[in-house]
């Protein structure tokens, strides 16, 4: 293990509610939720409170929430279902996971410029939605994954309910889940992506709200599960893990993001009294993003280099994305934010979650200036350096 | 430097037996798809997973830029000019042992090892040479020429003693994934599937030509003269029945290739650009091969300070195709290189 986790972005440890809550189900030999017998009841039953709590967490109806195999799924339902639903194509901005990009590009949509912390450029979206074929979705993500950025999803509807009446607006909220309130941040939205591995629940497990009303067709048909918009026998484990993770995060919000906002203060401090040039990205002001993130920039460094260096130091870090071979690709998010290339070159993303700790940021930087130094050339010392 | 190969599977496993702290890397090179090379995920996916039984750390490393800039976008250039590039060698100054070796001295690495099958030997007056790898069949000191001695005194190459079949059974014996897998040889940016003709027709413009024979007689024609090189014999659409005949002389301004009897290919002197001694100036005679597994030949090497240089030939050979390395050496040392003209 490494003595500091700073991914908490990519994938966030299981809490121990989460545990506390599968385990039981993981040993209990229960039925299929769609038998007829006491067992699949009581599967059932389970899924159904499962289901509660996520909608609750996100002030949704039980009957808005599908479970997906994670927020890959539920982008991807979101966006292929509106468009098959609707004949219409997407949009969405640059600077969103790949997730919405993917689907939106195989859809026939087109991505929209965003201003230099990320967010959607509204006039651009409002000549797009005026121009050309009529948009069947608007994407927005409410949190950017790689920096950190709020977004306001209500003004994008607002902005979409006046130039195109009849578009759906469907919002990622994955970056966002661990730290403010979904409820009122995603109303304004018709569909919204969630993913339990982010708040402390399993991987393979997510959801997408649909609100009652809107079109959807399915991507996986079969059994007809889901009411009929995502076929499969549910996963059952995950779905339990996720409500309890989920109900835990919305439970400890508030103290978590408010603990984890001082961290980070420490840790942004601390980066610009080590490495004076460091370039920090996204809005200073903490209401305009996340507590978690810190996306720190450091010229004449190859991120791949500097997280290699922070990982041999024992310090787990990233430079933002990936592919699935391991290797850094150039950064979407920070080109459509219109960041430097070689300032994105040196990009690393230190993320705090709801177990991180003062510690955890103490051994950020007691390693983070040496490896910065070392990566822009500096002689290694000789007791670190391989035979 | 672990491809996901067997050779380098073996180098690290040597490597590890040895005691060196060592820390396992892939390159993502290219961007496309490959069948053959060393950057498709499955064969990342072998690369970590050979590096997790060896109990070492793996990295994949993206050198993609470096690599358009420095391999794929000048052979575009060279077949475009006319000349026959080869881009592992260009791979191997510009990426394996320059971009790597600066990043493992970052890192505070005192070495890079690959799996090349050639050798790294210290004469007594302290230099370095490439020596040929033991197993002949294999060997390949020719694409490790452009290695000058800084880089020498940080180059590994753990598999150079070894046969390739005593490599293969070494990863058996150690239980590696990759013991059986099959040899890649061919340009690893290019996929079998697409061929190179495609691949170089979606970059530079492709010119129809006229084949002639030395005297002049139109004999035939080719879809792409940037596709044809000195001494081919395949693939001009001549007529067979006759003694082979080869392109003696291709002219990029008429769209024309010459074609010849072997005895038109012959000369005296190939003339080398680039030239650079492994250690410094051999004046006498050395052999000079001119192809990964060509044979060599004797000759002397005459340099001149720009590094330009003219191999004079003991016995006339056929002439080089431009862009093509010239590699010589004393005994089993590559003592020095450089690309003709």
């Amino acid at each position: 293990m490494p003595d500091a986790y700073l991914d908490h972005a990519a994938t966030t440890p299981l809490r121990p509610e989460a545990i506390a809550a599968m385990e039981p189900v993981l040993a209990g030999s229960l039925g299929n939720p769609s038998g007829a017998h006491r067992l699949a009841r009581e599967a059932r039953r389970l899924l159904d409170d499962a289901r509660d709590a996520v909608a609750d967490a996100v002030g949704a109806r039980s009957g808005e929430v599908i479970f997906t195999s994670g927020g890959t799924e539920a982008d991807n339902l979101a966006i292929a279902g509106i468009t098959q639903a609707t004949g219409r194509r997407p949009l969405c901005s640059g600077a969103e996971h790949h997730a919405v990009l993917g689907p939106v590009r195989a859809a026939g949509g087109s991505t929209v410029a965003t201003d230099h912390h990320g967010r959607i450029d509204l006039a651009a979206l409002e000549r797009e939605l005026g121009a050309g074929p009529p948009i069947g979705l608007v994407s927005a993500m409410l949190a950017n994954n790689e920096v950190g950025t709020g977004q306001s999803v209500a003004g994008v509807a607002e902005l979409v309910r006046r130039c195109s009446p009849d578009t759906f607006v469907h919002t990622d909220a994955v970056a966002a889940a661990p730290w403010i309130d979904l409820a009122s941040h995603t109303a304004a939205a018709h569909l919204v992506t969630l993913s339990a591995h982010k708040v402390g629940g399993p991987p393979g497990i997510g959801a997408l709200v649909v609100r009652d009303g809107t079109p959807l067709a399915p991507l996986l048909r079969g059994g007809g599960q889901e009411r009929e918009r995502r076929a499969g026998t549910p996963n059952l484990v995950g779905a339990v893990g996720f409500a309890a993770a989920l109900a835990a995060t919305v439970r400890d919000r508030a103290a978590t993001a408010a603990r984890v906002e001082a961290l980070r203060a420490r840790l942004v401090a601390g980066i610009g009294e080590q490495v004076s040039d460091a370039v920090v990205l996204g809005p200073p002001e903490p209401d305009r993003r996340m507590p978690g993130t810190v996306l720190a920039c450091f010229a004449g460094v190859d991120r791949e280099e500097l997280v290699l260096l922070l990982d041999r130091a024992g310090v787990a870090a990233s430079w933002g994305s990936s592919c699935s071979s391991g290797a850094s690709e150039p950064s979407h998010v920070l080109a459509a934010m219109g960041v430097a290339p070689e300032l994105a070159a040196g990009a690393l993303r230190l993320s705090l979650g709801w177990c991180s700790t003062d510690a955890d940021v103490d051994a950020v930087l007691a390693v983070l200036p040496d490896a910065v130094a070392r990566a822009r050339g500096a002689t290694a010392p000789a007791e670190v350096s391989a035979r | 430097m672990m491809s996901g190969g067997v050779d380098s599977s073996v180098a690290a496993a040597l490597l590890v037996d040895e005691g060196h702290e060592v820390v396992g890397a892939t390159l993502k090179l290219w961007g496309g798809e490959s069948d053959s090379g060393c950057c498709s995920i499955s064969d990342v996916d072998d690369a970590r997973r050979v590096a997790d039984h060896l109990g070492i750390d793996h990295h994949t490393f993206n050198f993609g830029d470096a690599f358009t800039e420095h391999v794929v976008a000048p052979y575009a250039a060279d077949h475009a000019a006319g000349r026959t590039p080869n881009p592992c060698i260009e791979c191997n100054r510009h990426i394996k042992f320059a971009a790597v070796d600066e990043r493992a001295r970052r890192l505070g690495f005192d070495a890079v090892a690959t799996g090349h099958h050639a050798r790294v030997v210290q004469l007594p007056d302290g230099t370095r040479r490439i020596a040929r790898g033991a197993d002949a069949d294999k060997d390949q000191s020719y694409v490790l020429h452009v290695l000058d001695q800084d880089r020498l005194s940080r180059t590994l190459l753990p598999i150079g003693g070894l046969h390739k079949d005593q490599v293969r059974a070494h990863a058996a014996a150690a239980g590696l994934r990759t013991a059986s897998k099959p040899d890649s040889q061919d340009v690893c940016f290019i996929t079998k599937a697409q061929g190179r003709g495609s691949f170089l027709g979606d970059r530079i413009p492709l010119t129809p030509a006229r084949v002639v024979d030395v005297a002049g007689t139109a004999v035939g024609h080719v879809a792409a003269v940037e596709l044809v090189t000195l001494g081919q014999r395949k693939g001009l659409g001549l007529p067979g029945g006759t003694d082979p005949r080869y392109v003696v002389g291709i002219d990029r301004a008429t769209a024309t290739v010459t074609v010849g009897g072997p005895e038109d290919l012959l000369v005296a002197e190939q003339l080398v650009a680039g030239w650079a001694w492994s250690a410094g100036p051999e004046s006498g005679d050395v052999a000079v091969q001119v192809s990964a597994h060509g044979r060599p030949k004797a000759a002397r090497v005459v340099t001149d300070r720009d590094g330009g240089a003219v191999v004079r030939w003991a016995e006339p050979q056929r002439r080089v195709a431009a862009g093509q390395s010239v590699v010589a050496y004393v005994d089993d040392l590559v003592v020095g290189g450089g690309t003709a003209t």
